[in-house]
C-alpha cells in the first residue's frame, strides 16, 4: 500500500493515467485557485473604485474616449467563447469527442479575435501618444492619467489571462486527442473551463467600468 | 459518501439548450447595459451598470460554472470569499473617507 502511494507520487503521468483519480479534490482545488485570482483582480477593482470616487469627472471624460463599440464587440466575443467552452465540456461528457474538439477550436478562434481587437485598441491609443507617462499623457488631468494607468494595467492583466487560458485550452485539446481526457476523466477540461469562465467574469466587470461610465 | 455518488453529483449533464439560453440572456443584458449607458442618467450610470454586471456574473457562475448543480459547499466557499472581499472594500473606503 505504502509503496503503491510512493510510486504514484514519483510517477505522476502514470498516476493520471490509471492511478488514483479524485474529481472532487480536483474541482475544489481549482476553485481555491480561482479565489486567489478573484482577490488579485479584486484589489485592482478596489483601486478603481477609490479613484473613481476621487476623480469622478476625470474618469467620465477619459472613459468617453475609449472605443466603446470595440469593447462591446469583445464582450460579445468572450461571452460566446464561454458558451462554446461550456458546450465542449457537455459534448465530451456525452462522449462526443469530435464535437468537443470542434467547439474548442471555435473557443480558441474567439480568444484570438478578442486579443486582435484588444491590440488594435491599444495600438490606436499608442499611436495617439496615449500610454503611461507619454508627453501627451502628462498634459492630461491627474484623474485621466490615473484612469489610463488603471485601464492599461487591468486590461493588460486580463489579456494575459486570455492568453494563458488559450494555451490551457490548446493543451487540453492535445490531451483529448490522445484520450487522456475522456468522459470518465474530464476534470482537467472542466477546470480549464472554470478558468475560462473566470476570465469572462472579470471582463463582465471591466467592460462597463471602463467603457460605459463616460 | 461513496465514490460512485460523488462521480454522479460531479457529472450532472446539462442540456445544450440551457447553455444557449443563458448565452442569449447574457447578450441581451450586454445590449441593455450599452443602451442604458447612452441615456443621460448622471448619478445612476455606474450603479445601473454594476447591477447588470452582477446579474451577468450570477448567470455565468450558476450555469456556465455549474454552481447551481454543485453541492452547497461551493456556494458557502464563494460567499466566504465575497464576504472577505467585502471587508477589504469596507476597510479601504473607511480609510479614504475618514482619514
Amino acid at each position: 500500500m505504502s509503496s503503491n502511494t510512493a510510486a504514484s507520487v514519483v510517477d505522476a503521468p502514470e498516476a493520471s493515467h490509471g492511478g488514483h483519480h479524485d474529481p472532487v479534490a480536483n474541482k475544489i482545488g481549482m476553485w481555491l485557485f480561482l479565489f486567489t485570482e478573484v482577490l488579485l483582480f479584486g484589489a485592482l477593482f478596489i483601486a478603481f473604485a477609490v479613484y473613481l470616487s476621487i476623480y469622478r469627472w476625470d474618469f467620465q471624460e477619459a472613459s468617453a474616449h475609449l472605443d466603446m463599440p470595440i469593447g462591446a464587440a469583445n464582450t460579445a466575443i468572450l461571452l460566446t467563447s464561454s458558451l462554446t467552452m461550456a458546450l465542449a465540456i457537455a459534448a465530451l461528457s456525452r462522449a462526443n469527442k469530435k464535437l468537443a474538439l470542434h467547439l474548442l477550436v471555435v473557443t480558441l478562434l474567439l480568444a484570438a479575435a478578442f486579443l486582435v481587437l484588444k491590440s488594435f485598441e491599444w495600438g490606436h491609443k499608442f499611436s495617439h501618444d496615449l500610454y503611461p507617462r507619454s508627453a501627451t499623457m502628462e498634459l492630461k488631468a491627474e484623474g485621466e492619467q490615473v484612469f489610463y494607468g488603471l485601464y492599461f494595467t487591468m486590461t493588460g492583466l486580463h489579456a494575459l489571462h486570455v492568453l494563458l487560458g488559450g494555451a490551457a485550452i490548446l493543451f487540453a485539446m492535445g490531451l483529448i486527442w490522445k484520450d487522456r481526457i475522456r468522459p470518465d476523466r474530464i476534470s482537467f477540461l472542466e477546470n480549464v473551463g472554470l478558468y475560462w469562465h473566470l476570465v469572462d467574469l472579470v471582463w463582465i466587470f471591466l467592460f462597463p467600468l471602463f467603457y460605459l461610465i463616460g | 459518501m461513496t465514490q460512485h455518488e460523488s462521480e454522479h453529483a460531479d457529472h450532472h449533464v446539462v442540456p445544450y439548450g440551457l447553455y444557449v439560453r443563458v448565452w442569449a440572456a447574457l447578450l441581451l443584458l450586454t445590449a441593455i447595459t450599452v443602451t442604458a449607458s447612452t441615456l443621460d442618467m448622471k448619478h445612476v450610470t455606474v450603479l445601473t451598470a454594476m447591477v447588470i454586471a452582477v446579474s451577468k456574473a450570477l448567470l455565468v457562475l450558476l450555469y456556465f460554472m455549474h454552481i447551481r448543480f454543485e453541492k452547497r459547499i461551493y456556494v458557502w466557499m464563494i460567499l466566504t470569499v465575497l464576504g472577505a472581499y467585502g471587508v477589504f472594500i469596507g476597510l479601504t473606503f473607511t480609510d479614504y473617507w475618514y482619514r
